[in-house]
């Protein structure tokens, strides 16, 4: 883990930290690579008022940073990074998120992505509520922020390594002058990965204090990595002043502690009994996503597998070290953050080196194991650690390679193509080199690496791939790869997915059990409904610094006696409760609603902007919807051959395999129009998918600007 | 025959429990509401309870994911 590098200062500013006032510094740090630039700008009342923070405050800033022909990689494109008003209190579990923003190399529109870690809290306690990187360096850099002495530095790097895992090391003992200045040290890294593909994530480190290491949570979706390469930068460091439980200033700390304690009290009651998310984090879900055959398998041909038991969250837990407070900020008791440790690494440049392993979360496992058709823990945790530290998302690695995986099965790729690797379902050792070919920007992991929608072109274009069966197997939408459910059976998840902002990703909404199984959103109007509460609901988290997992991965007790079990109310109330005692602003559920509608709309708005943002935008490829071929049609046919049935009134033994796929297609295509209609006009969009001017109007955000874009397409 | 989720149809059994139909139903998610003929069943009661020929079942299951 050693490394040899050198900082020399390229520009300095010096500025007094201010103190934080109701989860407020009231100022944002501006960082230019191109020219050094370095400054405060103020937070208005307003910004406060119609964007709360994080998400809401990366949107505004990055609106105002862009043009409306700007690419993921021209200098004028920003990355943002911000927790929210409530990011950084520490007696409610889930509450140092940061949210980070730009426009992404997949998608070329806004990209919004949440990630664990230290570094937005102690960004603020720093004297910033935000900060905002803009311009290119020419040569790597390294962004210091001491917010210990008042003093942020652009400092070049001269062999300063480029992997998360060296850098985090290598950054905190090279800047910490004492032991407690670990603690409340923070670094943001990519990786080699990052550099030459698009699909780079960003690591956020958390300081181990059990461990004595750095450990790290990913920003993940939509290639924020990769944006960061392209600016020459190496890391981000936050030096904050010590952590306090006031640090954040809320107007009444005793309102947010009487919520913290009921959540504590429910953790420590009912977690055993619920989720084992102390225990067992996220993995838990794998075997549940299998029992419902809604875990991917084989790129989402399937939804179950035998060996499904080999990685579930029995072997995860015997795997994650136990006992250890793993949350990733303080003062979560959900503790969800496991890790492997003194795992010996296999392959690669590290091969041999003991490290920690920080995770796998479920959607690593599904991604990059069940996906893939690999159900190995070892090549799982491989796939992970090398994914972390190269700076590439797991999610878009394991759905990409899945991908080609069955481009290979089906023939239109092989050994030749793919410069010698047999990238068949369950090859673990080409899975793992297909990523160091991606780090090290050689061979056909570079392909790889551009992800699925230019993959689809590309293997039309070079190698006569039929353009159909690569749009209909190929898992993205707008760009991005899709997150690890199986959606064919729950139309309103496929709404879920398809209509998101920046993208196929679960954070907006997982409907799939009160759809498909609980049938409580029976016609299109409730579907409607529910696509516009829970994005709503799930915005609002990362406006705020939130963590969404304490909200509904442990339940009250008496919860299921509620009118809307679903939105788990008590839950809901402590918000209300954390928001109202942090700002001193009373608010009501209902509120925080209308917060997350206002940034929701503004960035379909910053869509259209930029060239997206449609109806035509918001198309999803047919196997998030139903079955592709006549081997995944054969597998489910009994359930398929009842629905011929009973919803359109066929007779399946008198059809072959292929008419009975074309019938099925022709009805689920036409139900994902319907529900187009029904979500747009709950949203209170037009039918192309245009927020109206009434709209605009009624959440208060017809700025000239925005009202133009708009006025554009009505 | 006993109406789960006011679709699916299950053949009843004499004598047949909450927990019975959960694991006939592979229904493995912890965080669920069961109801009988509209009243709430307690969780501990799972394995108890029996339910009527011709009972209208739900199983609302709280949404998840990561």
């Amino acid at each position: 883990m050693t490394a040899q590098g050198s900082r020399r200062v390229l520009a300095e500013f010096a500025y007094e930290v201010p103190p934080v006032e109701r989860g407020y510094t009231n100022q944002t740090l501006y960082v230019n690579l191109s020219d050094n630039t370095i400054t405060a700008k103020p937070v208005t009342e307003e910004m406060k008022e119609k964007f709360i923070g994080g998400r809401g405050f990366g949107l505004w800033l990055l609106w105002h940073a862009v043009k409306d022909d700007t690419k993921w990689n021209d200098p004028e494109n920003e990355i943002i990074i911000s927790s929210g008003p409530c990011g950084g209190i520490t007696q409610y579990p889930g509450s140092g998120k940061s949210l980070v923003v730009t426009i992404s190399p997949l998608t070329d529109i806004p990209i919004d992505s949440n990630v664990g870690g230290h570094f937005g809290p102690l960004l603020k306690f720093s004297g910033w509520d935000a900060l905002e990187i803009q311009g290119k360096a020419e040569k790597d850099v390294i962004v210091v922020i001491d917010g210990q002495n008042g003093r942020v530095t652009i400092e070049e790097a001269d062999g300063v390594p480029v992997d998360s895992h060296l850098v985090g090391h290598w950054l905190i003992e090279e800047m910490a002058e004492k032991e407690e200045d670990r603690y409340f040290m923070s670094v943001v890294a990519a990786g080699s990965g990052a550099e030459h593909t698009r699909i780079g994530c960003l690591n956020f480190s958390f300081y181990d204090r059990r461990r004595k290491a750095p450990r790290f949570k990913q920003a993940g979706r939509g290639g924020i990595g990769t944006v960061f390469r392209d600016k020459r930068i190496k890391a981000i460091v936050v030096k904050s002043p010590p952590v306090r439980g006031d640090s954040n200033r809320p107007a009444d700390p005793e309102r947010i502690a009487r919520a913290g304690l009921r959540l504590h009290k429910e953790i420590h009651d009912y977690d055993d009994q619920q989720n084992r998310m102390r225990k067992r984090g996220t993995p838990y879900l794998v075997q549940i996503m299998d029992d419902y055959d809604l875990l991917p398998v084989h790129n989402f041909k399937f939804g179950s597998h035998p060996d499904t038991p080999k990685i579930n969250g029995d072997v995860w837990e015997g795997r994650f070290s136990q006992g250890l407070p793993d949350g990733c900020w303080y003062g979560c008791t959900m503790s969800c953050s496991h890790a492997v440790d003194h795992y010996t690494v296999r392959t690669g440049p590290y091969k041999g080196q003991k490290v920690i392993v920080d995770g796998p979360e479920y959607e690593t496992i599904a991604g990059v194991g069940s996906n893939c058709g690999i159900f190995d823990p070892d090549a799982i945790l491989e796939i992970n650690f090398y994914c972390d530290t190269y700076g590439i998302d797991t999610i878009s690695f394991g759905t990409l390679t899945a991908f080609v995986m069955e481009c290979y099965e089906a023939g239109i790729l092989d050994k030749e193509k793919t410069g010698g690797l047999e990238l068949r379902f369950g090859n673990a050792d080409a899975a793992i080199e297909l990523l160091h070919q991606m780090a090290r920007g050689e061979g056909f992991g570079k392909i790889a690496g551009q992800g699925v929608r230019r993959m689809k072109e590309y293997f039309v274009k070079e190698f006569g791939a039929d353009p159909q069966f690569v749009q209909d197997i190929g898992m993205e939408a707008k760009g991005l790869e899709y997150s690890e459910y199986v959606c064919k059976e729950s139309l309103a998840q496929q709404g879920g997915y398809g209509l998101t902002n920046k993208g196929p990703q679960h954070d907006e909404a997982w409907l799939i059990f009160m759809d498909m199984v609980s049938n409580l959103l029976p016609t299109f109007e409730d579907k409607a409904e529910a696509l516009h509460y829970f994005p709503m609901w799930r915005t609002w988290f990362g406006l705020c610094g939130f963590c969404k997992l304490p909200w509904n991965d442990i339940v009250p007790p008496d919860n299921a006696m509620t009118d809307e079990p679903a939105k788990i109310p008590a839950h809901v109330q402590n918000y209300v409760e954390i928001f109202s005692g942090v700002t001193g602003k009373e608010v009501t559920a209902d509120d925080l609603i209308t917060m997350s509608e206002r940034v929701y709309n503004f960035q379909r708005v910053f869509n259209i902007r930029l060239g997206k943002g449609l109806r035509e935008h918001d198309a999803v490829p047919y196997r998030s919807m139903g079955p592709v071929t006549v081997e995944e049609y054969e597998s489910r046919a009994e359930r398929y051959d009842k629905q011929l049935r009973e919803l359109l009134g066929l007779d399946p033994e008198k059809m072959t395999t292929e008419e009975k796929l074309a019938a099925l297609r022709k009805y689920r295509e036409e139900q994902y129009e319907k529900l187009i209609d029904a979500v747009y006009a709950r949203r209170g969009w037009t039918k192309d998918g245009v927020p109206t001017l009434e709209t605009l109007k009624r959440l208060g955000i017809d700025y000239p600007d925005v009202v133009e874009v708009v006025k554009r397409h009505l | 025959m006993i109406r789960v989720n006011n679709r699916d149809e299950v053949e009843w059994e004499e004598g047949m429990t909450v927990s019975d139909l959960l694991e006939r139903m592979r229904y493995t998610f912890p965080h669920i509401i069961v109801k009988v003929d509209g009243e709430v069943v307690p969780r501990e009661e799972y394995p108890t309870r029996t339910i009527p020929d011709g009972a209208d079942v739900r199983v609302i299951h709280l949404i998840a994911g990561g």
